[in-house]
């Protein structure tokens, strides 16, 4: 019996977890290829930042080995684009000219690293953080002890930051709102984050609105819209990223910040769905793995022949952020009349709060000290009464020995 | 007999026959009682602190407080070095030299420019006889003015007034022996039970072992009325109307001692006409006094039918407008049934302060001149020649309030208060502490650095040596004269007052101040008591005039007299008449009817009573720096009756500011049946070194007692309101702290620095900037918006210097009572303290009852709970109670209310 082609376009996170749990749904039902971009196998990209800090090597972030691809039979087209869908073919087409058939179409293109739109740009100098290729060209920057200015103070900015500092750089990071990582933290949050990278070595400034760049064939200084200025000999922006979507837009799919997918995971096709930063559901496109894993697992049992239903991600963020354990999920802010517990030690880094609303937690931030972070989030999503708001809040605190 | 070793906080309990052979036998510096205590200090700086066997007041008890004197001898807060206030708040040091000569020059200064009476002294109960002696003979001897008097014009006068009317001299006529003997002890506004609690014992094992009926006639439900056989509430002032009324009842039913009366009283014809007019019938004693008739008629009839009756008496006799005549009232019955100086038979005033009666004898009050010595021409020409004091003071001086109205309208211009803190403790407190700003020059001696007479403008601080370090005698109720002897150096420059008073004499050029030592001072103050006495005066201490150093030293307790010749002292005075008046006969004297001086009103229509709590002692000076003692009552409060909360809308624990024309204070409520309706009772004990409004003094009228100028301190017309907070809570701290006005807060001590107990309305923001600034930047904190929680510390390294821990509702009695946990921290520490994991949960908060042992409610009630039916077993079991035995009214009350 011929097995069904699934295809996958994009081999990062997203599309290894969907091959795992296909697998696991509907073993032998599919033959699976996948087409990644970049000239390796898939890896595990938010360790990234381990590896420009040196905490790790590009070896032991590798999500699986290559004879584990060939052991699940999925064939791993590495360093290959794809540039063209015929969707009533149900033909893709890659940049070498090969032309692969499938039944289904899976995108999992991911998304890409924004730079600003300011003079200067596209300068020699000017990085972004996004793949394997910036890492090493970050860490030659800090081998140089080069001066660096990383702009935008999120998980982004914060990691390449740290990473740069660790391997030697002079680092400065400018990020344009009053806070670090205002959207997922508070202000007494991005204030204990501040100083904990600040202690690491990285200059801060915040309210700093990056103007232009500019210098004499490569990036010299930068200039800020108060006027100030900074001798620079590379910056890296980390303003955020943008869905991988112009080839299901030019395929004719309904597009909007991504891939605009319904509950069952399905484009505008259905025989096409996507999943992963690359997608939009219900006008969300996520930036983290954590959903990218939960629509890879419905989008597997769907194509197992389940009626599995994705109905969105209760955000959060559990990472070591600057060498700093960081949590973050659901109403962080307390909006609307939430009640709030918090305990803190800031001499100890550590910061824990917890936003409540009936008895049920809706909202939690964890820096230092993320113990209990999983009871949170199972908390946050279950929308159960939490017995014992103090225990949660104190958890067994265990301080982590990074911080 | 309990032995108490004692070293931040930690007590252990052991047999008599441990208190080592080296120990030093002292008396007690609380009440008058006057036990003997045995106290040493071992190599490592433990004090040990027992009661002495020998002792005749006490044979080896102590009360709680008596207990814990080992914990009370740091120097924490005390005053070293002579200080001198320099321009704004602060003091700055001066020599000793330098003090002296400033005091003298300052006093002589305004004697020589505005006469004698443009000065005084205020004396305390707690000075020693010697220091009374000096103090005395300088101002009255030299500089001729009586301006000395003393705090126990707020404690004693009214008793002192009641015994000089009836007996022509200030003498108690029984001793304690009379409490064994008696078939019948009646106590009259006396908290025995808290306030004398080593004489309760005694009442109490008479009442086991011989079967003595016990009367307590107070206002309110006390622990005492408790242990009572017969308790008759009566209502305030009605004092007099009852004992009238039994002397009307002992007349009609021919108890009286016709021949005693005939023989040796004169007044009795009047005193039972007057009586009649007040209560001719028991019916009418029991209107007036607001009781049942059958129980007035059972009190009367057991008073007649009881041969050994003792009548004891205390503040709530003395604290009154007609306090002399309420004394007067109780000992014209015992005068008319001949009950008296006899074996288990005598009216007994029971003295508030350990030396009280010491003053009372060197003559430290105004309206007396030396040794039991009035103002008479001849007692005046007496003491001048004994004394060579050519301008002795031939009338009365201005007694505590007079004296202190006279500092407000500036005819006292310099004032040197020793050993006492009327600022806090006086009438219309906020008055005399008002008073005191106006004074040219106000020197104070005592122990601590800081109270509220010293921030009331103190213009100079002599530091004065403390019980422990201080040399001398005091006189208890029952006229026994005991040694206080030092067992601890003296600390800093501090030095004795009768030594400071002879310095300043001398340095003003006053003859007959060369005093070497305490036992000079007390031969020649005892040669004064027999000086052309013959048998006269019964204040004769002629037999211990000849007394030598070492003799004095070894002095045995002695009562007094103890004449020329001979080599004890008498128990017992008057048995066989020869009173101390021209005619030798007692006077029996009319009582005017019974009213109160201050009437209620709209405005305030509740009595507001005052008195102690079981574990404190004055304003807390000493017993306030006991862990231990600090946990039976950690804060000031008012005591209501459910009905009466209940119509002004005060809560169970709620807090309540009580007002009355003269001031206002904030406590804690505590809605209780033992008060009757109508009348609220605070305790004394707080003062702004302790609590932020608790002031009690303040609120006490200055209406005085016209004979003996004792004020009315258990009776002024008070409102009282609901007051509530947003949060409360503990804030533990190594150091004292300066609160922001505004906020209500009482002070304890606890292991290894003090735990506030606060009320405020102030945010969490207010409180984590107060941490920083009163601790230091290295905040940890905890807060829960729902619960209203907030909990924050603050470390140097890894101890927390400060804990504070706020909610919405009290804070365990238990809370934070030792720092030491907050000793030595670790990193996942620091936020686990605020977690509350560690600290006790509110269902497990728990006062100590039993503070000789530390025994608290929770365990006492699990034993009840268990099957436990009595006290005593209680006792076998824990331990509590079996010491002093001040406790017991309260074990007795919970076993009550577990069966319900």
């Amino acid at each position: 019996m011929d097995r069904e082609k699934l295809l996958i376009i994009g081999g990062g996170m997203a599309a290894t977890r969907l091959i795992e749990e296909t697998a696991a749904a509907a073993p032998g039902r599919y033959s699976m290829t996948v087409i990644g971009e970049e000239p390796r196998l898939a890896y595990n990209r938010v360790l990234l930042s381990s590896v420009l800090a040196g905490e790790a090597e590009l070896a032991d972030i590798e999500l699986r080995p290559a004879q584990w691809w060939r052991a699940e039979g999925v064939e791993f087209l590495s360093g290959r684009r794809a540039v063209d869908i015929d969707r009533a073919g149900r033909v893709v087409a890659l940049d070498d000219g090969a032309r692969l058939p499938y039944s289904k179409l899976v995108l999992a293109t991911g998304s890409r690293a924004l730079r600003l739109n300011i003079e200067g740009a596209a300068l020699p100098g000017v990085h972004t953080f996004r793949d394997v290729a910036d890492v090493d060209a970050l860490s030659r920057l800090g081998a140089e002890g080069k001066n660096v200015l990383v702009i935008g103070g999120g998980l982004l900015g914060l990691e390449a930051a740290y990473g740069l500092v660790r391997r030697g750089a002079n680092v400065t990071l400018a990020h344009v709102m009053d806070r670090l990582m205002e959207r997922q933290l508070d202000a007494e949050g991005g204030a204990l984050l501040k100083r904990l990278v600040e202690a690491t070595g990285v200059r801060v400034r915040l309210v700093a609105d990056t103007a232009r760049v500019g210098g004499d064939g490569r990036v010299q200084w930068a200039a800020f819209a108060d006027g100030s200025l900074l001798e620079v000999d590379a910056v890296v922006f980390a303003v955020g990223i943008r869905a991988n979507a112009e080839l299901a837009n030019k395929s004719g799919l309904a597009v909007q910040r991504g891939v605009v997918v319904d509950d069952g995971l399905a484009s505008s096709d259905p025989n096409i769905s996507a999943i992963g930063e690359c997608a939009e559901h219900r006008g969300v496109c996520y930036g983290l793995v954590e959903p990218a894993y939960e629509q890879a697992h419905i989008l597997a049992a769907r194509l197992a022949g389940r009626a599995a239903q994705y109905e969105g991600s209760t955000v959060s963020t559990n990472l070591k952020v600057s060498g700093v354990r960081v949590f973050s999920a659901g109403d962080y802010l307390a909006h609307s009349g939430a009640d709030i517990l918090y305990c803190k030690d800031p001499r100890m880094g550590v910061y824990r709060k917890l936003v409540v609303q009936d008895d049920r937690l809706t909202g939690a931030i964890l820096i230092g000290d993320t113990s209990g972070a999983r009871d949170c989030l199972a908390f946050i999503r279950s929308g159960e009464r939490v017995a014992d708001l103090h225990e949660l809040l104190f958890g067994a605190p265990r301080l982590d020995k990074a911080a | 007999m309990l032995d108490v070793i004692s070293k931040s906080g930690a007590v252990a309990a052991v047999g008599a026959a441990a208190a080592p052979a080296t120990a030093t036998r002292t008396t007690c510096p609380y009440c008058g009682v006057g036990c003997g205590v045995l106290a040493s200090v071992d190599k490592t700086g433990v004090a040990r602190v027992a009661g002495d066997p020998s002792h005749p007041s006490n044979f080896g008890r102590l009360c709680s407080k008596g207990s814990a004197l080992g914990e009370t001898l740091g120097l924490e807060g005390r005053l070293l070095h002579p200080l001198r206030r320099s321009q704004g708040d602060g003091f700055e040091r001066l020599s000793w030299d330098a003090a002296l000569d400033a005091v003298a020059a300052g006093f002589k200064r305004i004697v020589d420019r505005h006469g004698p009476d443009a000065v005084a002294f205020y004396l305390s109960g707690q000075l020693l006889t010697e220091d009374y002696y000096v103090a005395n003979k300088l101002m009255k001897g030299f500089i001729g003015s009586a301006n000395v008097d003393t705090n126990s014009r707020l404690c004693m006068a009214s008793a002192v007034a009641g015994h000089k009317r009836a007996f022509g001299a200030d003498a108690v006529p029984g001793c304690y022996e009379d409490l064994d003997a008696a078939d019948l002890i009646v106590l009259v506004g006396s908290n025995a039970a808290w306030c004398h609690p080593v004489l309760f014992q005694r009442i109490m094992r008479n009442r086991e072992a011989r079967g003595a009926q016990l009367v307590v006639i107070d206002t309110r439900r006390t622990a005492t009325a408790e242990s009572a056989d017969l308790f008759l509430r009566i209502m305030p002032g009605s004092d007099q109307a009852l004992f009238s009324g039994l002397l009307v009842h002992l007349a009609e039913s021919g108890v009286i001692d016709s021949d005693h009366i005939e023989r040796r009283t004169t007044g009795f014809e009047a005193a039972l006409a007057q009586a009649r007019r007040i209560a001719p019938s028991i019916a009418a004693a029991a209107v007036s006094a607001g009781l049942p008739e059958t129980e007035v008629a059972a009190f009367f009839d057991m008073f007649a039918r009881t041969a050994r009756v003792v009548t004891a008496f205390s503040q709530g006799v003395n604290q009154s407008a007609q306090g002399t005549d309420k004394v007067n009232a109780i000992i014209n019955c015992h005068l008319a049934t001949g009950r008296i100086g006899k074996l288990g038979s005598s009216p007994f005033s029971l003295t508030g302060q350990p030396n009280a009666m010491g003053g009372r004898e060197v003559g430290g009050l105004a309206n007396s001149l030396a040794a039991h010595m009035g103002f008479e021409p001849e007692s005046v020409d007496r003491v001048r020649r004994f004394w060579n004091a050519p301008r002795i003071a031939e009338r009365e001086g201005l007694k505590a309030v007079a004296m202190f109205e006279a500092v407000a309208r500036g005819d006292i211009k310099a004032l040197w208060i020793v050993g006492s803190n009327p600022a806090a403790s006086l009438p219309d407190a906020d008055a005399a502490r008002g008073a005191l700003q106006k004074l040219e020059l106000l020197v104070v001696s005592d122990n601590v650095r800081s109270n509220d007479t010293i921030n009331s403008g103190a213009h100079l601080l002599l530091p004065a040596q403390a019980w422990g370090e201080k040399n001398g005698t005091v006189t208890n109720s029952e006229r026994r004269i005991s040694r206080q002897r030092a067992f601890l150096s003296p600390p800093g420059e501090t030095r004795p007052d009768w030594a400071i008073f002879s310095d300043v004499a001398r340095r003003m050029g006053f003859p007959g101040f060369d005093f070497r030592s305490a036992a000079c001072v007390f031969r020649e103050h005892a040669a004064l008591s027999a000086f052309e006495n013959a048998g006269k005066r019964d204040f004769d201490l002629g037999g211990l005039a000849e007394l030598s150093d070492d003799a004095y030293d070894a002095l045995e307790p002695t009562q007094w007299p103890i004449r020329p010749g001979e080599s004890a002292g008498r128990s017992r005075l008057f048995g066989e008449g020869a009173f101390n008046t021209p005619d030798g006969r007692a006077r029996f004297v009319a009582p005017e009817k019974p009213t109160l001086a201050s009437a209620l009103t709209a405005d305030y229509p509740l009595r507001l009573n005052t008195g102690r709590v079981r574990d404190q002692w004055h304003s807390m000076t000493r017993t306030g720096t006991s862990p231990r003692l600090a946990r039976h009552a950690p804060e000031p409060f008012v005591e209501i009756n459910p009905k009466d909360a209940k119509a002004a809308g005060v809560e169970q624990n709620g807090f309540a500011r009580v007002v009355t024309a003269h001031g206002s204070c904030v406590l804690r409520a505590i809605v209780t049946e033992r008060q009757p309706t109508g009348h609220l009772f605070a305790p004394i004990h707080w003062t702004d070194e302790t609590s932020a409004q608790a002031r009690v003094g303040a609120l006490v009228p200055p209406c005085v007692d016209p004979i003996s100028g004792q004020p009315e301190s258990k009776a002024a017309p008070a409102a009282i309101a609901p007051c509530a907070f947003a949060r409360q809570g503990v804030l533990l701290a190594r150091r004292p702290l300066a609160l922001p006005r505004g906020m209500w807060w009482a002070r304890l001590a606890v292991a290894g620095g003090f735990a506030y107990r606060i009320a405020s309305d102030a945010q969490a923001s207010f409180w984590l900037d107060f941490l920083r600034r009163n601790g230091s930047e290295d905040v940890v904190e905890f807060f829960d918006e729902a619960q209203g929680l907030l909990r924050a510390a603050a470390f140097r390294a890894d101890r927390a210097e400060l804990f504070l821990a706020l909610g919405r509702s009290p804070p365990p009695v238990d809370a934070g009572l030792d720092l030491s946990a907050l000793d030595k921290l670790s990193a996942s520490q620091r936020l686990e303290l605020l977690s509350g994991a560690t600290a006790p949960r509110d269902g497990e908060s728990s006062p100590v009852v039993c503070a000789c042992f530390g025994v608290s409610e929770r365990k006492i009630d699990a034993v009840i709970a268990s099957g436990c039916t009595d006290a005593a077993e209680v006792g076998r079991l824990l331990r509590a109670g079996t010491n002093c035995g001040s406790c017991l009214p309260e074990i007795r009350r919970m076993i009550a209310k577990r069966r319900g």
